[in-house]
């Protein structure tokens, strides 16, 4: 029973940390398609925009109810923990996702009576905003929050640091350069030669971005450097910023090149190493810098209950994602048939 | 501990009153809706009939619309026990979450993945398959409600658990007696069934509506809105008396396990034999008496436990600190069970009608049926005002107090989040709204059209080839 105590949160761990990544991206690249609405000022090219990801963006979006439900049950302790010291960024999150939803249905539906321009003004305005949040509770996490007795015991706004700013901002950017890259891929023409532009300058944002909180993070906390700098640690985690170069490098190219995957998957690898990055750092702390994983974790009995549900579904839950994804691939054009 | 007149308490009680209650539209529009797209794509198939698939093309455009905004309004609710209701999240996570998150994953994904094959693939897929993907969706909104009904009627019927003398939680013992406490069965039927019984009452009205305006202009109704009027009414008249009797049924549940819930429900205060059921009444918490009742000798017995002579709880029965607010549940029921009784009646006037051959020519049961519109969401709604408000003062029946499950947050983040919920949903739902009544203005056509209004193929159809566009309505024709 001790090694079941042991190692079931560790897995949970893995299993939470794959459910926020695939979140990630592919939310990410939807909220970036409603940010770039910004820049995209023509009415069929958004529409094309929107058609890309018309057909999956509800399956997107359920990975993020899943990472909910599952801190919720395996690791309630840090679900009543951060949930409370997130309060606002969270309700503010959610207000922006639920514009940003409706507006997909609502932009066409009341196409031609004037709300036209409200609808597209809550989809971009709800991207940002649900971006910028999602950076800055991501950021605040990893600067730690005020913990007694197993509670937040901090204030309502403890979470608004530089810090968590920064990284807000670095999220917004990361989405928008995954919604560019998502768009050079499944358009053509016009549409796709200003996404390779855009995607080129936002790639240098998100760069910038990602130096200045690699930096910055491990001047957070003590552990963190060690995390970082310690020998033999170091050898382990020196491949990361590394590897962040080398894509970077692998980017440019495709982008040059013309290459309609390469830069998708180039910034899906950024997006991959940014988040292992900040696992490694925070590693073992759920709610950092006081909580570990077994401290917040639900009775092995929970765990393993719902592990076994999840090793079966899980794969065909993949299956069928992906099915949906290929029913849908190719490029989208103006004269396509679904919206 | 906090005290429940404490207003932080009461923020966050109001806040997942009005996020959960304009939510639980959505996904019992949902679950009513899919099945609905299920059977007229099934027969559309099995018949070949175009008027199925009129049909189907019609009510999808406004299943994606509804689809999502339960999408964004549920997103929420994930996140709620968690902001809002911390310290219950905690110690019954390892049991609610888990529920939770099985939804999720058999459910949510389920919905999601298939959707957007429902929605857009018909061209993609052939039918066969596009079939299988209708069915998916429909499945998928009947799984999301087991567990969700599961998670919550465990928090009124507990069992399978031991409490953790350390840390106060809620552990897991038996799985299978968790998820099939004893409440279960008889929420699960009910809520299927109000689900089923609000959907056929939308249906119905909008199509008694175009038979009004056809009427109106002179004409016979076409044949889609006849046959979704007539499926519709068939609906009606054979699951309003099947909703009574589960209805009934879980009454006599609800007094075996919550008698408390019965005796405020019924605004009883003195148990007793051979009780009288009150038909109005103004039950007062302070005084402890139910003021201008209005009863009907023996019929609470009756109706409670069956028996002329059967026990019925009185409030008084229990200590004040257990007792659920009376006056809000009291009527609550009343409407609920007075709008099932409308509902029961129209489906039987219905074959009435039927039998006349007049179901599409009787214009007073046509206002009827339009004015009915509401009556089965409203109805579901008191229904759960009733059994939620009835669970009061607890979040996890007699075991954990409401007024013990909040989180500890400010009281001005909990305003804040309270002012902006209100503001965004009356903004986005009311405007949904308004898009729902639009579209279900325009009666459905025969040889319907694929692909929903919204759908770029179409503006730009009607872009290119501005000939085409009906100058009335500025959609491609």
């Amino acid at each position: 029973m001790m090694d079941f105590a042991y190692w079931l949160p560790i897995i949970w761990a893995v299993i939470l940390v794959a459910a926020i990544s695939i979140y990630v991206v592919l939310d990410g690249f939807d909220l970036g398609i409603g940010m770039l609405f910004a820049l995209e000022r023509h009415p069929d090219r958004r529409d094309v925009m929107v058609n890309t990801i018309a057909p999956v963006w509800d399956g997107n979006e359920t990975w993020m109810v899943l990472g909910g439900a599952v801190l919720y049950g395996v690791f309630p302790g840090a679900y009543a923990t951060l949930l409370p010291a997130f309060y606002l960024p969270i309700v503010l999150m959610l207000l922006a996702l639920i514009f940003r939803g409706v507006a997909f249905e609502f932009r066409v539906m009341t196409r031609g009576t004037g709300r036209e321009g409200m609808w597209n003004a809550g989809f971009m305005a709800g991207s940002a905003i649900a971006a910028f949040c999602q950076g800055t509770i991501l950021g605040g996490v990893v600067q730690g929050i005020k913990v007694v007795d197993g509670a937040f015991a901090g204030g309502p706004l403890d979470w608004l640091t530089p810090f968590s700013i920064l990284c807000g901002l670095s999220v917004m950017c990361g989405y928008a350069l995954l919604g560019a890259t998502w768009l050079i891929w499944r358009t053509t023409g016009v549409l796709e030669a200003s996404c390779r532009r855009w995607a080129a300058r936002l790639a240098v944002g998100l760069f910038i971005g990602i130096v200045a909180v690699s930096l910055w993070t491990p001047l957070l906390h003590a552990p963190y450097l060690r995390r970082w700098t310690d020998w033999p640690n170091i050898a382990f985690v020196a491949p990361v910023p590394v590897l962040v170069v080398v894509l970077g490098r692998l980017f440019v190219m495709g982008l040059r090149r013309g290459h309609s995957k390469g830069p998708f998957l180039c910034a899906l690898g950024w997006f991959f190493l940014c988040l292992s990055g900040l696992g490694i750092t925070v590693w073992p702390y759920a709610v950092p810098p006081g909580l570990t994983l077994w401290d917040v974790s639900s009775p092995p009995s929970s765990q393993f209950f719902q592990l076994i549900g999840t090793a079966i579904l899980l794969p065909i839950i993949l299956t069928y994602t992906i099915y949906s994804y290929h029913v849908f691939r190719g490029k989208v054009t103006e004269t396509d048939g679904y919206h | 501990m906090q005290y429940a007149h404490d207003p932080a308490l009461l923020l966050a009680r109001f806040q997942f009153a009005f996020t959960v209650g304009v939510h639980i539209i959505f996904p019992a529009f949902s679950i009513g809706l899919a099945a609905y797209l299920a059977v007229l794509e099934g027969l559309w198939l099995k018949t070949g009939r175009p008027v199925f698939l009129d049909l189907y093309r019609y009510w999808i455009k406004v299943f994606s619309i509804v689809f999502g905004m339960g999408v964004v309004s549920g997103l929420v609710m994930s996140y709620e026990f968690g902001t809002n209701w911390s310290i219950f999240s905690k110690k019954a996570g390892p049991i609610t979450g888990v529920l939770l998150s099985y939804e999720v994953m058999t459910a949510f994904f389920l919905e999601a993945g298939f959707l957007g094959v429902m929605l857009f693939g018909m061209n993609k897929v052939g039918r066969k398959l596009h079939f299988a993907a209708t069915c998916c969706v429909s499945v998928g909104t009947l799984i999301s409600m087991t567990w969700i009904l599961s998670s919550n009627s465990w928090m009124q019927t507990p069992r399978g658990y031991t409490i953790d003398p350390v840390t106060g939680r809620f552990m897991p013992a038996d799985w299978l007696a968790i998820i099939f406490n004893p409440s279960f069965p008889f929420r699960l039927v009910h809520m299927g069934l109000a689900a089923f019984l609000s959907v056929a009452f939308i249906v119905g009205a909008t199509g008694a509506w175009h038979m009004l305006k056809a009427r109106k202009a002179g004409k016979f109704s076409s044949e889609p809105v006849r046959v979704m009027f007539s499926m519709a009414m068939w609906m009606a008249a054979i699951v309003a008396p099947l909703q009574i009797l589960a209805g009934d049924a879980h009454g006599l549940n609800t007094l075996k396990y919550q008698p408390a819930k019965i005796a405020a429900m019924e605004g009883d205060w003195v148990s007793e034999d051979h009780a009288p059921e009150l038909l109005f009444g103004i039950p007062n918490m302070k005084t402890e008496h139910t003021d201008y009742a209005v009863k009907l000798p023996l019929a609470g017995s009756l109706i409670l436990t069956h028996s002329l002579n059967g026990k019925v709880p009185g409030m008084k029965d229990f200590p004040r600190d257990q007792r659920p607010p009376s006056p809000v549940i009291f009527f609550s029921f009343r409407i609920m069970v007075a709008l099932g009784m409308l509902m029961m009646l129209v489906g039987l006037w219905s074959l009435w009608l039927r039998r006349n051959s007049t179901l599409f020519t009787n214009p007073v049961f046509h206002r009827v049926a339009l004015c009915m519109a509401p009556a089965g969401f409203l109805a579901l709604l008191c229904g759960w005002i009733t059994t939620e408000v009835g669970r009061q003062p607890w979040t996890v029946y007699g075991l954990l107090r409401t007024s013990d499950s909040v989180s500890p947050v400010a009281l001005s983040s909990m305003a804040f989040s309270m002012t902006a919920f209100v503001v965004v949903y009356v903004l986005v739902f009311g405007s949904g709204l308004g898009i729902l009544v639009r579209m279900l203005g325009r009666a459905p056509q025969e040889g319907e059209h694929d692909t929903p209004p919204s759908l770029a193929t179409e503006i730009l159809a009607a872009r290119m080839h501005p000939g085409v566009i009906d100058p009335s309505t500025g959609k491609g024709a």
